[in-house]
């Protein structure tokens, strides 16, 4: 079996689209509302989640045949947690300022439903090389959603586009103004809300 | 499928173990290896804090280097106790004033020997979290040069907005003692300051539906303030 075969082409693209963890599953919505404000943050932690998600699919699958059944949770919890916490240093010295507008929400990482999801549902099931592309692709369906909203809501919110100014200022003196909701969660619970609906109406799938 | 082990309690337990020890010296290790850069960090972002509080940066994009350099160059700290006094062999950068809350420590702008301004920490409980930020005052004590907030939880685009230039550029020039030289601190008010409004000079725009968060910042900046006192007024009295 080759490395991309159609099998394991699957497994990378179908949460891409039509499997998105966030608007098909609708998992880890906490953190698409916490670091979306602006893109830069989105784009490290969406790094940040597709380091995580890769490696702890494949070091749970690795281990998939070893670990006891009972006791199986807290074990992909602490490979978990012991990921997000290496992140987490790792951002603290080599990027202190965007660690710190990220504050707790690298931490949250290991709440996110994605990961012990993916986990769970795929890696205790699968080999190590399908479990690496499985969370690859949840990490990047995830980053889709995160980076789509951030654009969204750092354009509509600040004028913004990676802190670069977009609007241009003959616009904010045309009476022109930033849209203070963008900047607060239910600005990206509309946004996430409009992502859903798009990507149904273009699917034409509804799972209710 | 490779078959399952046998379950028994001993494996459990030596399989927990095992992912435990892995586990841990993984992190003991990175986090060893990673302590000094972090550190670093830290003291970089402090010292860049106070210098950009007292006009002496005013980017991001400077090296590590230039700002220990800066510091060195310009900066003389040393630390206070609360009745005025000097304390000796404290060292300013290092006083956690939860710990040591009768400590103050006292970041002075030097050319030679003449002060050129005064930088203060202060932090307190605002809204939803404790906000730390640095307070510069010009050599007369009594007018502000700057404020800078570098951590906050506050919501953003309400409460958040305290770190933004508009509303930090308020305090500049705003004045803490009034006319028979007694402390009144600064005020933020609720909304915009109106013309004609009393104590301008103590008031400075607040921030609309961050009421709760400008109170907080109100209280511990007197309290802050209230606690140097001794000191300033001591200066001040040896200067004028």
């Amino acid at each position: 079996m080759s490395l991309f075969s159609k099998k394991n082409q699957v497994f990378l693209k179908d949460p891409l689209m039509d499997n998105n963890p966030i608007s098909t599953q609708v998992l880890g919505i906490c953190s698409a509302l916490a670091v979306t404000v602006q893109l830069q943050t989105a784009v490290v932690m969406s790094l940040a989640v597709i380091f995580v998600l890769s490696i702890s699919n494949v070091a749970i699958s690795l281990l998939r045949n070893k670990v006891p059944s009972n006791i199986r949770i807290i074990v992909e919890l602490a490979i978990i947690a012991t990921l997000v916490i290496l992140v987490d240093q790792v951002l603290k010295a080599y990027l202190y300022d965007i660690s710190k507008q990220l504050s707790v929400f690298v931490g949250l990482i290991i709440t996110n439903c994605i990961v012990l999801g993916r986990a769970e549902a795929f890696a205790l099931q699968n080999k190590p090389w399908p479990s690496f592309l499985d969370g690859v692709g949840n990490a990047l369906g995830y980053s889709i959603i995160l980076l789509t909203v951030a654009f969204g809501r750092e354009l509509l919110g600040s004028g913004t586009i990676f802190g670069f100014q977009v609007i241009p200022d003959a616009a904010y003196a045309a009476g022109y103004q930033n849209m203070g909701l963008m900047v607060l969660a239910p600005g990206a619970f509309i946004l996430l809300g409009l992502i859903i609906w798009v990507q149904r109406a273009l699917s034409g799938t509804v799972t209710e | 499928m490779a078959s399952k082990p046998r379950i028994t309690k001993a494996y459990t337990l030596g399989f927990a173990a095992t992912v435990t020890i892995v586990c841990s010296v993984l992190l003991a290790s990175a986090a060893a290896l990673l302590k000094e850069r972090q550190d670093t960090n830290i003291k970089v972002d402090i010292k860049w804090n106070i210098l950009s509080v007292l006009d002496l940066v005013d980017s991001k994009d400077v090296s590590t280097e230039h700002v220990f350099e800066l510091y060195e160059s310009n900066i003389n700290s040393f630390v206070v106790d609360p009745d005025g006094n000097r304390v000796e062999g404290e060292i300013a950068e290092e006083i956690d004033p939860k710990a040591k809350p009768g400590l103050l420590p006292v970041f002075a702008k030097q050319d030679g020997d003449s002060v050129l301004a005064y930088c203060i920490p202060i932090q307190g409980k605002a809204l939803w979290s404790t906000v730390k930020g640095y307070l510069a005052l010009e050599n007369d004590l009594n007018t502000v040069k700057g404020i800078t907030f570098y951590s906050h939880g506050e919501t953003p685009g309400l409460g958040g907005e305290i770190d933004k230039e508009w509303f930090k550029d308020g305090f500049e020039g705003k004045t803490i003692l009034d006319e028979s030289g007694n402390l009144v601190s600064i005020k933020i008010v609720k909304g915009k300051l109106r013309e004609g409004e009393s104590d301008l000079e103590h008031k400075v725009d607040g921030i609309s539906g961050a009421t709760l968060t400008t109170k907080g910042l109100n209280e511990f900046i007197k309290e802050t303030l209230e606690k140097y006192e001794p000191y300033f007024d001591r200066v001040r009295g040896a200067t004028s």
